[in-house]
């Protein structure tokens, strides 16, 4: 038998080690230098009347985009309360009832499938519920929008913490005579809290930079937002709309908002995984 | 690390006087191994002459070391960061130890079986010829000679060559077995390490397994690691008693076995502890 | 439960508000390649080409690129690399689509441009591939960052698979001799193969739903050029363009019905990839 050069063997050996590592720089590179540009361009927009100024006018010098950050807080937050529990309600059906029973694989897969639906098609389909009969752009679909995707996401990590409290936990409040719903509610949330408190964290951090929903529901405007069922300002659809905008300022104050826009994301992902590292331990 | 020197060079000079007596040079050749994990120390001084052609079985309760040391003829420990080993390990006039060697060559010359049989995610076929293409370039026509060559000696060619294109993990555990036996055979490596080699398949499958041994140690150097003693009175020529990372007693298998020098074998042999 | 109805609706406000569409041109639609708001002459196929182009040209990229990273992170690197390293190729899967889509268009498309478009162009312009004027947005841009977006989590669950296999059956292979590439290639991929197709799958439907990178840089034009220079269009990013435009009854339902379109192919997507998902972690359980 002829033996094959193990020279070649190791030379592909070092070949592939020195690639992998390289695909790994690249990765890396890449996020330093998108962190790097945005908060490079972004950093010069943000002043104090980016926070407390109305847009100006195209071509007009100045203006800000603090209708903007109040209503993207305002539809997040409505999102948030209205998608929050009824996640958890699912969640909780789920991990208590709906471990082995049809009813609860379909309700799984369902929620499966609808975290695969692109935002923009959920956006689209909110447009026709919801703004077609209504007859004009709303605050309030845009944070029915983004609660339509935060429901499944909570829904599935409440399960997964859930799932994950001992059974024997739930045996001894049992088995010390506490009623099947305040043992969920007052023991076992206790024990799935903090691991709850990360998803629906991370849940918000995906939602608040969500575009294209907030594109077909809520729009947006260059006015306070003091009614949500009317188009609502938000930071995501004006950083699409100046972006393509040809004007420079504009163009400037959409990298403003972007700082900002990750910032918060980043922030609130990392704390999140900071504080799930630290349950582990 | 309190070593007791005059317990160590007695024991090496037993040893020294046994290969002398036995003859023929030993195949490996162990002089003061010592090995950590990380700032653990696991082995302790280990001396210990494997003789060619023989079996050599290598008992002691858990935790003693026993796969530790073994692990140390093929290099495997470093696969993880933290292991390290120093001494010196003599094979075919080489320092297994030394940096410098080839371990390609190297695990080619010394294969293993381990106590879970790790059959790879492919047919039968290609499990036991995995490791001749894996070294060599052979014609279709050969590689099904080695093959079958290294299934017969595996005494699995009759269970298998009706399908040799079943895959390899849906054989039975200790056809399994000796289906790594049979990948390890092919290659024609020169020692055989087996790390408890039965303790995962069933008995029926065991004494078939320790048919083969019998049978292998003709052609190969066959170390056999096991927690069974009455596997070792078996099937070894050469037993040593590891306890606590060092080599408490080496010598003739019969010897060890009914008249054992150190209180320590005797007291594990006769079931005292362990 | 309520879920399921969620989908059926979907489902329903979709057909119905793509109705007029449907019936205008029926099955066409799919394979005409014109759109003409002008002449109201809508079909489906450049966006449609444009989304699996892109999204071809992504995993492309993002899959070898994936197990090279899982390779490094699980075998090559130390813990107090693969740690931070990690980490850091996992926050890029938080960067929301329109920083990606920012940077997209104003950093990373003049430097597409300026540098690597000409540099193909120079060398491989004899394909018709890297043919026409580099200006930097375009189908290989896009396909780039939809590559950058899925990498992430193509690259974790490849990490897990990875991980997943028992350390006796690579120290069974490095035993014999192979090297750490050969053990991977050879025994760690076909083992955890399974895996690796259901991490694809999930590549997959994400670059075939986002939306607002693509749209910053694929150039929002409606043709179907065999130049990967070339702009282009994704259903995604045609809705996204066009939707404010649209005030004719025809034109809305013309994107209604392209949203449809990917509603539905994502829909497949997620059915096989949930299906798939189910049969490994049967497969699983039985090792």
């Amino acid at each position: 038998m002829e033996l094959k050069p193990v020279r070649i063997r190791i030379a592909r050996d070092l070949a592939m080690k020195v690639l992998a590592t390289i695909s790994s720089l690249i990765g890396i590179f890449f996020l330093g230098w998108i962190l790097l540009e945005v908060a490079a361009r972004g950093l010069s927009a943000l002043s104090l009347s980016f926070f407390t100024h109305l847009p100006a006018p195209p071509g007009m010098e100045g203006g800000g985009l603090a209708n903007a950050i109040i209503g993207t807080l305002l539809m997040t937050v409505l999102a948030t309360v209205a998608g929050v529990p009824v996640g958890i309600m699912g969640g909780v059906y789920l991990a208590e009832y709906g471990q082995t029973t049809l009813l609860g694989k379909s309700v799984r897969f369902t929620l499966n499938v609808i975290m695969g639906v692109p935002s923009i098609i959920i956006g689209l389909f909110v447009y026709t519920l919801i703004v077609l009969p209504v007859g004009h752009f709303t605050g309030y679909a845009g944070a029915f929008s983004l609660a339509v995707i935060m429901i499944p996401i909570i829904a599935r990590v409440t399960e997964d913490m859930l799932n994950m409290v001992p059974s024997s936990l739930r045996e001894s409040a049992l088995a010390v005579g506490a009623p099947h719903w305040k043992m969920i509610v007052q023991i076992v949330f206790r024990a799935a809290k903090s691991g709850l408190m990360t998803g629906i964290l991370l849940a918000v951090a995906r939602v608040s930079g969500e575009t294209a929903p907030l594109l077909f529901t809520a729009l947006n405007s260059p006015y306070w937002p003091t009614s949500i069922g009317q188009p609502t300002a938000n930071l995501t659809v004006t950083i699409y709309n100046y972006a393509m905008s040809p004007y420079q300022d504009w163009q400037s104050i959409a990298w403003g908002a972007s700082l900002l826009i990750m910032t918060s994301v980043l922030v609130m992902t990392v704390i999140a995984r900071f504080v799930s590292r630290e349950r582990v331990q | 690390m309190i070593k007791t020197m005059d317990m160590d060079s007695d024991i090496m000079n037993d040893q020294v006087r046994q290969t002398e007596q036995t003859g023929p040079r030993p195949k490996i050749t162990v002089r003061n191994l010592n090995f950590h994990y990380g700032n653990l120390q696991a082995l302790y001084d280990n001396n210990i002459d494997i003789a060619d052609r023989k079996v050599t079985a290598i008992i002691g309760p858990s935790g003693c070391g026993k796969s530790t040391h073994i692990r140390v003829y093929n290099r495997i420990y470093e696969l993880y960061r933290k292991q390290h080993a120093t001494g010196q390990i003599m094979f075919d006039g080489e320092n297994i130890l030394d940096p410098a060697v080839d371990l390609i060559k190297l695990r080619q010359k010394i294969g293993m079986i381990f106590q879970k049989p790790t059959p790879f995610p492919m047919s039968v076929f290609d499990n036991v010829a995995y490791g001749i293409r894996l070294h060599y370039r052979v014609s279709r026509h050969e590689l099904m000679d080695r093959v079958e060559q290294a299934l017969v000696q595996a005494a699995l060619w009759k269970e298998v060559k009706d399908n040799l294109q079943k895959p390899g993990t849906a054989l039975s555990g200790g056809q399994q077995q000796r289906l790594c036996l049979a990948r390890a055979i092919a290659v024609e490596p020169e020692v055989l390490l087996m790390d408890e080699p039965t303790s995962a398949i069933d008995p029926v499958a065991t004494a078939k397994i320790e048919e083969l041994v019998e049978q292998l140690k003709m052609d190969y150097t066959i170390v056999v690691v096991t927690h069974n003693m009455q596997q070792a009175a078996r099937i070894s020529e050469f037993t040593a008693f590891f306890y606590e990372g060092k080599i408490v007693e080496f010598g003739e298998t019969t010897q060890i076995f009914t008249n054992p020098r150190e209180k320590q074998t005797e007291d594990y042999i006769t079931g005292r502890f362990g | 439960m309520v879920a399921f109805l969620i989908i059926i609706g979907i489902f329903w406000e979709l057909v119905s508000n793509s109705w007029l569409s449907i019936k205008e041109f029926g099955f066409t639609y799919l394979y005409n390649r014109n759109w003409n708001p002008v002449t109201e002459d809508y079909g489906a196929l450049s966006s449609i080409y444009g989304t699996l182009m892109s999204t071809v040209i992504a995993l492309v990229i993002a899959i070898p690129m994936s197990l090279l990273v899982a390779l490094f992170l699980v075998e090559l690197a130390p813990p107090y690399i693969s740690k931070p390293v990690g980490y850091a190729i996992e926050l890029l899967a938080a960067i929301p689509s329109i920083i990606f889509g920012m940077w997209g268009l104003f950093v990373f498309a003049p430097f597409m441009a300026d540098k690597i478009q000409v540099f193909l162009g120079n060398y491989l312009g004899f394909l018709p591939l890297f043919q026409g004027p580099p200006m930097g947005i375009g189908m290989l841009t896009a396909g780039i960052i939809l590559a950058l977006m899925i990498l992430p989590f193509i690259s974790s669950v490849m990490r897990d698979v990875f991980q997943m296999v028992p350390a006796v059956v690579k120290e069974a292979g490095s035993g014999m001799g192979a090297t750490t590439w050969e053990v991977t290639s050879q025994i760690i991929v076909p083992f955890g193969v399974r895996g690796l197709v259901g991490a694809t799958f999930l590549g997959l439907g994400r670059a075939l739903g986002e939306t607002m990178a693509v749209t910053f840089v694929i150039g929002n034009d409606h043709t179907i050029s065999s130049s990967l220079f070339a702009p282009a269009n994704s259903i995604a990013s045609t809705l996204a363009n066009e939707f404010a435009e649209a005030a004719e009854p025809l034109y809305m339902h013309a994107l209604v019905e392209l949203g449809l379109i990917l509603f539905i192919i994502t829909l497949l997507i997620q059915i096989a990839a949930q299906i798939w998902l189910k049969r490994i972690s049967r497969h699983l359980e039985g090792i």
